[in-house]
């Protein structure tokens, strides 16, 4: 589509370019909208059977063994299981098409709000550990490969390759708990546990960021060293350019574009990372409060919690779509939506 | 997949005995230490000490037994996990490969889908159907990993199934199951073995991330996860006792990880292979430097490209290149043409170096370092692929203008007018639009067009340009050569013509240097070349290769029977000498003299004359 417009390219030349430029972003735009339709088609269907798949009578197995029989009818009826399941769809959908996502079974509040209470904390933790691990995989895959080039430095090569490697095998969990040891009970530096400080931020934000900085690391040491040796960049390295413009200009776009299409799920994984280390530092995100969901069979939270889960995960795969397109516009057209 | 180490077998062999060895503590820990892992004791949350080498928890029993004892449990989970998320996704993956192409192309996108998500999320979902316990965790992780399963099967399954013998099969009527179990699964059995060790690894640290938070396995059973969650609660009394099952769970990792990718490296057809060479021969008696000629641009006298071995690519290139001047170098690859080319524009891979008596453009010394400046702006370079020779992430005016722009300070927009003018004086259509576009929006021509329009940018004094035709197809490569020469009769622009054909050098060049087996074999006037009045057996037999040499570029290669010997392993004599059909007797052993021919010309050849009695075929 692109190589015809550029062929047949006749007339004006700003409404040409103006035109060639907006529509990769345009039909990549209408198929991301289809696919995130797509998938929050899925995410309330997934959210609404988890009810109905629960094995037995979910009435029964809600109100557990001791439940008289008047109590089961009446948490069934007030589940709906009483109606068929279009009618119950229906309503469910009604229900989140209103930003009504249930009551929480345990604490009688809207999900809604708790959710509006977690999620902040979960994002946040979320997105900086995002930050951190860009901030530092990226330069520091790159100056591994800058160093290591042409099978120099063996040495330097094979400690970042042991280092990234234990440290990327470590589960965030893990890591958390040692972090805790090392520097809240051994260095009493940083607080163990708590939100709503800084120092409380640092802990759980590096647990969680750096076991997939380790190995974003390790990607884009590998993708700057295939972007090194391609005609490109003896061609750019044939312009002199200086060392920073050579590996920023030249170099990073393209690498980053190798890494992101190879580690870019992993940037959403780090929400499954959150969830976990939620946990060890008590923080007070949507992880802990799923978990407490999950043990107290609360199902209106485990919907809201998952499916808010979902949509995150969404625009965070979004967004590494979004960066790839903006990167090398090629891979707008290519991508399936996911 | 991650490399660990440099030999992946060695981490193979370390991971899989490392597992092992974890695997017979799974399988004794509970006969032999099973008993103080249940015994209560007095002394609870005891600090670690000799007694109770991790300390002991809040009953007063001994963490390390309890970890070790652990070590079955946690095992099992991971395996029935890892089972249940293989068998699941492989049948996935069949399913979605055996249906039709709708429901095929439906499937791959849903399992696109699933991948997409942290299988974290996935396994709360499943976790919260079963409620919390080991069995379902064990089923909520084996969900979770299995669109993994099922894309890498669905994806290897196309690609195999692409093949003749699959094919094949299917078009013989073969049931598509049965293609499955007797021509796909063994193909495909490799990567999934590979991921299988991948998934064991991730499955240990999600199962006992959800033990952990509370979802795995409950009381009085415990796993690895589970001791972990109550450490952490004793963590300010006795920090052995999350120690314990956190080195346990991250050693289990990265053994399974050693194994994974020791698997992957050994499956990748890749691999390294180191090449053994030859060792290092004598250099070759210095080329003798020819009567430079007075209006000499581009001087190279003795020009070697050695690896770090010290084997000679490039052995001792001794030519001139005059103002205004196309002068083409041909040979085989692996002559060392493009490596002169590249190391008169001081372009070398980092790999090997260069040395030379005398390397000079006009006054620029590119023997020493030289400003950037004057290289970049007085050797224009054009590439071979025009197609891997553009950044594909930047817009061509950045590219194109780059080196002006940088080193003689122009403005952004009188580099675009310069560019503009360019771009038109190589016949580039709509020159304003093509500085906005990306390189992938342009043809292989177009490109290359660019390429030069860059390339001269800058006004260079020598325009090198390495095989720029023969990544074209036939007319465009005429349309190059044509610009080139038009380029050269115009601005007066040097150039130095790299190609392996001799036809096109033949067209475009005035004087011609043969290249074989890292030296200058010929040189000799363009018009003796177009005669035929060639003198050198190699020349002859290049030209022989050849079938029509004034045609259009780009007949079907023909070659020379033989191949050249190795830069480690040429004769201290002739390199042709074991290809040569003229070939002496003393030729492999001593070098052959210079023997000048009528043309102004010479040739470096045994069986010639220094008289003119060789006729010109
Ligand atoms: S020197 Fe001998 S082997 Fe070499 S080209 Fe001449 S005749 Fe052939």
């Amino acid at each position: 589509m692109i190589g015809l417009a550029g062929a047949s390219a006749q007339g004006d030349a700003p409404a040409r370019k103006r035109r060639s430029a907006s529509r990769p972003w345009l039909s990549f735009l209408l198929r991301r909208l289809a696919g995130f339709a797509a998938v929050l088609a899925t995410l309330v269907v997934v959210t609404f059977g988890m009810v109905q798949l629960i094995p037995g009578d979910p009435a029964q197995a809600l109100a557990g063994v001791n439940a008289t029989d008047q109590q089961v009818g009446l948490l069934r009826s007030e589940l709906g299981l009483d109606r068929p399941l279009a009618a119950r769809f229906g309503s469910y959908v009604t229900g989140l098409l209103h930003g009504d996502l249930g009551t929480s079974f345990q604490t009688r509040e809207p999900v809604a709000d708790v959710i509006a209470a977690r999620m902040p904390f979960t994002a946040e933790l979320a997105l900086l550990a995002i930050v951190v691990v860009l901030a530092v995989a990226v330069p520091l895959g790159m100056a591994v490969a800058v160093a290591t080039r042409g099978g120099r430095r063996r040495r330097l090569d094979a400690a970042f390759t042991f280092c990234t490697g234990l440290v990327g095998a470590t589960p965030e969990y893990v890591l958390g708990t040692l972090l805790v040891l090392v520097f809240a009970i051994k260095l009493g530096a940083l607080p163990a546990a708590g939100a709503g400080s800084v120092p409380a931020l640092v802990l759980p934000v590096v647990a969680v960021a750096l076991p997939t900085t380790c190995v974003l690391a390790r990607i884009v040491r590998r993708e700057a060293a295939v972007v090194f040796g391609q005609d490109y960049m003896r061609v750019a390295r044939g312009r002199r350019l200086p060392a920073l413009t050579l590996y920023t200009r030249h170099a990073l776009p393209n690498l980053l574009t190798g890494t992101l299409t190879m580690g870019g799920l992993m940037l959403a994984g780090l929400l499954g990372g959150t969830v976990i280390v939620e946990s060890v530092f008590a923080w007070p995100g949507m992880g802990t409060r799923v978990v407490e969901a999950i043990l107290n069979r609360d199902y209106p939270v485990i919907q809201g919690t998952v499916l808010v889960l979902g949509i995150l995960a969404t625009l965070l795969n979004t967004l590494v779509d979004v960066l790839l397109g903006l990167l090398d516009p090629r891979t707008l057209t290519g991508r399936s939506p996911s | 997949m991650i490399r660990w180490t440099k030999r992946p077998a060695a981490g193979l062999a370390a991971g899989l005995a490392g597992l092992a060895l974890i695997a017979a503590v799974g399988i004794a820990a509970p006969l032999v230490w099973g008993e103080d892992a249940g015994r209560l004791t007095g002394a609870a949350r005891e600090g670690m000490s000799a007694a109770h080498l991790l300390g002991t928890d809040a009953l007063g029993r001994d963490v390390l037994a309890r970890t070790l004892v652990a070590t079955r449990l946690t095992l099992a989970l991971t395996l029935l996990a890892t089972l249940i998320a293989g068998t699941l996704g492989i049948g996935l993956g069949t399913a979605v490969w055996v249906s039709g192409p709708r429901i095929r192309e439906i499937g791959l996108r849903l399992i696109d889908v699933m991948v997409s998500y942290p299988a974290v999320i996935l396994a709360l979902v499943v976790a919260a159907v079963l409620g919390a316990g080991g069995g379902a965790a064990v089923v909520a992780i084996g969900v979770a990993w299995s669109p993994s399963f099922a894309r890498l099967t669905a994806n290897l399954a196309a690609s195999v199934a692409g093949r003749d013998h699959v094919a094949t099969a299917r078009l013989m009527g073969v049931p598509p199951l049965r293609i499955l179990t007797r021509h796909l699964l063994p193909n495909i059995a490799e990567p999934l073995l590979v991921l299988l060790s991948v998934c064991f690894a991730g499955t240990l640290t999600a199962l006992s991330g959800l033990s952990f938070i509370g979802l795995g396995v409950q009381p009085p059973s415990y796993d690895w996860g589970a001791l972990l969650d109550t450490g952490l609660d004793a963590v300010y009394t006795n920090p052995g006792e999350a120690l314990g099952p956190a080195l346990a769970i991250t050693l289990t990792g990265v053994l399974a990880g050693f194994v994974g990718d020791g698997l992957a490296a050994s499956a990748d057809p890749r691999r390294a292979r180191a090449a053994r060479r030859a060792a290092a021969p004598e250099p070759a008696p210095r080329a003798p430097a020819p009567g430079v000629p007075a209006d000499a641009l581009l001087v190279v006298d003795d020009l070697r490209v050695a690896l770090p071995d010290g084997v000679e690519l490039v052995a001792g290139v001794s030519f001139a290149v005059r103002r205004g001047e196309i002068v083409g170098v041909v040979g085989e690859s692996g002559s060392g043409k493009s490596l002169t080319a590249m190391a008169v524009a001081k372009l070398l891979p980092e790999q090997v170096h260069a040395t030379a008596a005398a390397l000079r453009l006009a006054d620029l010394d590119l023997t020493a370092p030289a400003a950037p400046a004057r290289l970049a702006t007085e050797i224009g370079v054009v590439y071979q692929d025009p197609a891997t020779s553009f950044n594909p992430g930047l817009r061509m005016g950045g590219q194109i203008t780059e080196a002006l722009r940088r080193h003689r300070r122009v403005g952004r927009a009188d580099a675009r007018r310069r560019a503009v003018r360019a771009l038109t004086s190589v016949r580039v259509t709509s020159p304003e639009h093509r500085l906005a576009q990306h390189p992938h929006e342009l043809s292989g021509g177009l490109r290359q067009r660019a390429m030069i329009a860059s390339a001269v940018l800058t006004e260079p004094r020598l325009l090198i340009a390495d095989e720029p035709t023969t990544a074209l197809d036939v007319t465009v490569q005429a349309e190059v050569l044509a610009l080139l020469r038009e380029i050269n009769e115009r601005d007066g622009t040097a150039m130095l013509f790299i190609s392996h054909d001799i036809g096109v050098i033949a067209a475009l060049c005035h004087r011609v240097l043969v290249m074989y087996a890292g030296r200058i074999v010929e040189e000799l006037a363009v018009g003796d070349l177009r005669r035929g009045r060639t003198r050198h057996p190699y020349t002859r037999a290049l030209l022989a290769a050849t079938p029509r040499l004034t045609g259009p570029a780009g007949e079907p290669p023909a070659t020379v029977p033989g191949r050249p010997p190795e830069p480690g392993a040429r004769p201290a004599g002739c390199a042709f000498a074991a290809r040569c059909p003229r070939v002496l007797p003393h030729c492999a052993d001593e070098a052959p003299p210079q023997v000048p021919s009528d043309g102004g010309g010479w040739a470096a050849c045994h069986a010639l004359r220094p008289e003119p009695a060789e006729s010109a075929r």
